[in-house]
């Protein structure tokens, strides 16, 4: 029904694991990248590289995911990365100060 | 039921007071269809629910069945105990229980014999069907009295309607005035009206009710009484609308309301004023070309406080104007394509007038939806004629209005504040704003701030209620592109970007802030200008501005 929802695949490497995210970061995704985040330090990586190619759309509640998703990762000890971001998102990263906490990279094989 | 009456009887067995019937049927939903009233009367009623161990057993029974004899967990079998009954005939035919004979104690007292039983199950076998007939008949008759009050509501509301619309058109030296009113068959809420007004001047009203039937039909006439006494005392169309809007959101129910166009039409000068609130633009038919008039304001009895604009044109010798409700323009195919404006727009670039036009519209809409049509919606068409030759352009400012200080309008929109339509509202922006030509990362930042903008609308001012909407208009002027939000503020006032605290990332990433928070602060970032303005009874709007003038 709802074919914008999103969902998150998860790529583990050996220390780097991707989170592939595809459809809309709002509110609607918690769940799915709650459980993005749980395999990713279930399989221990030390890095995390969030994928943002296929997402079209990010509005504040989606921020505040990814806030928290952050916040995790930082708790843990683990770095965060982005590619992928259109340019008005690399935008509203750049507003929100999210690109002060996590790297953002031009291209999606950087 | 007679039929068991006279089966006692014929038997011979006389049944006790407590012995009745039951009819254990399911009806179509599935639950226990009653007695028979006159069974009933010889004693108690008992139900066997399709649930009850008694029902299956009963239905699977060979015959006659002994009361005592049963050991069933039964609440239905408690009951038929307790009310004396000795002996449960099965009426089943087509392998479905239909009902029950009770039978109390022979009289003599004596037990039933195995002749008795024999002749029991004998009739039983012969009533039967004939039962399963009489209960198929009275469902019938109860369905056809449903459809009956289904029929006579909308005959009702046809009334109603009907009551409410011109006996007779306005007779107008010069000018050419016809009108057409085609109800669809679920009577859809459609009115137009001629007021006479002082010098010589005259109202005309047309107008839809969102919804269909009796309660369409009855906002209607309360509309259509509210326009006919402001109509002459206030005579300015954005006041008179303003006026019935107040009135009618006071009595409005819930998920209805009206779009209406009222326009006052000055014959001897041709001068045609007129406001909207929500209703289908009017066309103006100059020679070939066809114009559409344009006036904004929302449909009456949403929200009070609704301002409506007024446009004037004048209308030239030979000119005409069309006023219409949706069942034209949203006709469908039989292959699901819509009638739609461009179409009705080039059609009415013909060369006739009066019912002449009329017929030749409805000719056309009969062409585009074929002959196995079922109108959908209420059908009326206005049109009016100024007299003298065609395609003079001497005084044909019947052109779309100058541009008001407020801008042109792109969109109109009330989206039900259900949260996720924010998204609808971003979309419908971007789609309305198109014509504008932003650049794509002004454009993206717009996006932005009125989902932003929209959310919050729908998450506080609507609290979540489809039923309460948020409201939308986009504008354009020479300077700016402004996109007004408004809600009803439910939920407390719009935080204003200006003076609101900038989040804090530092602190959310240390769990000292949640992480949310960020919508206002991201509103205030992606526009040139935003602010707050409050309205009446609780409305309160967020203004949203790109300026235009910047030269990106």
């Amino acid at each position: 029904m709802d074919a914008d929802a999103l969902t998150a695949r998860v790529e583990t490497g050996p220390d780097r694991a991707t989170i592939l995210i595809d459809g809309r970061i709002d509110r609607d995704g918690d769940a799915a990248l709650a459980a993005a985040y749980a395999e990713v330090a279930a399989a221990g990586a030390t890095a995390i590289r969030l994928d943002f190619t296929a997402v079209g759309y990010i509005n504040s509640t989606g921020i505040a995911l990814i806030v928290r998703l952050l916040t995790e990762a930082r708790r843990d000890g683990r770095t965060v990365e982005a590619v992928g971001l259109s340019d008005h998102y690399r935008e509203i990263f750049r507003i929100t100060r999210l690109s002060d906490f996590m790297t953002i990279l031009e291209e999606a094989n950087a | 039921m007679a039929f068991i009456k006279s089966l006692r009887r014929s038997t011979g067995v006389t049944p006790s007071p407590a012995a009745t019937t039951v009819a254990s049927r399911p009806d179509a939903a599935g639950a226990a269809v009653g007695p028979a009233a006159t069974a009933t009367r010889q004693g108690p009623s008992i139900e066997i629910s399709p649930s009850d161990a008694l029902h299956a057993y009963l239905q699977a029974a060979s015959g006659v069945v002994e009361v005592d004899k049963l050991e069933l967990d039964s609440p239905a079998l408690t009951e038929i105990r307790a009310a004396g009954v000795k002996i449960i005939v099965p009426l089943v035919t087509q392998g479905e229980l239909i009902g029950a004979l009770y039978l109390g104690p022979r009289l003599s007292d004596q037990d039933y014999s195995s002749d008795d039983r024999r002749l029991l199950n004998t009739l039983a076998a012969q009533a039967a069907p004939a039962i399963r007939v009489a209960q198929l008949v009275r469902e019938q008759a109860i369905e056809i009295q449903a459809h009956e009050r289904l029929d006579q509501e909308l005959r009702l509301a046809t009334l109603i309607q009907q009551q409410f619309l011109p006996h007779s058109l306005p007779d107008l030296a010069e000018w050419q005035v016809a009108a057409y009113y085609g109800p669809a068959r679920a009577v859809g809420g459609d009115f137009y009206d001629f007021i006479e007004l002082t010098d010589g001047r005259i109202g005309i009203v047309v107008g839809d009710v969102t919804d269909k039937g009796v309660p369409a039909a009855l906002i209607m006439a309360r509309t259509h009484s509210i326009l006919r006494s402001e109509a002459p005392r206030l005579v300015s169309p954005g006041a008179v609308l303003a006026r019935a809007n107040e009135l009618l959101c006071a009595e409005m129910p819930a998920n209805m309301f009206v779009t209406c166009l009222y326009a006052v039409l000055e014959p001897e000068a041709g001068r045609f004023t007129f406001a909207n609130a929500g209703h289908n633009l009017p066309y103006v038919r100059n020679g070939e070309s066809v114009t559409e008039l344009r006036a904004t304001g929302m449909p009456l009895g949403l929200m009070p406080g609704m301002v409506y604009d007024e446009t004037t044109a004048t209308i030239g010798a030979g000119e005409s104007l069309l006023l219409y409700s949706d069942g034209l323009v949203e006709a469908h195919d039989p292959n699901g394509e819509m009638y739609g404006f461009p179409r009705l727009q080039q059609r009415f670039g013909v060369d006739l007038a009066g019912s002449e036009l009329i017929d030749r519209l409805l000719d056309d809409l009969r062409d585009f939806t074929g002959p196995h049509w079922e109108q959908e919606d209420d059908l009326t068409l206005v049109t009016l004629r100024r007299s003298g030759a065609s395609g003079s352009f001497a005084d044909a400012p019947a052109d779309a209005p100058p541009p008001r200080a407020a801008g042109r309008v792109l969109l109109e929109l009330a989206v039900p504040g259900a949260i996720g339509n924010e998204r609808m509202a971003m979309d419908r922006v971007a789609e309305a704003v198109a014509s504008v030509g932003l650049a794509p990362a002004r454009l993206e930042r717009l996006k932005t701030a009125v989902s932003e903008a929209a959310m919050n609308a729908i998450e506080y001012g609507s609290e979540g209620r489809p039923e309460i909407p948020v409201l939308i208009t986009v504008t354009v002027s020479d300077e700016a592109l402004r996109v007004r939000i408004s809600d009803h503020g439910l939920g407390g006032p719009i935080p204003d970007p200006g003076t609101s605290e900038v989040p804090d990332l530092e602190a959310k990433l240390a769990g000292l802030q949640k992480p949310r928070g960020w919508g206002i602060f991201l509103i205030g970032q992606m526009v040139d200008q935003v602010a707050v303005e409050p309205g009446p009874d609780g409305l309160q709007t967020a203004v949203l501005t790109m300026d235009l003038t910047g030269g990106d």
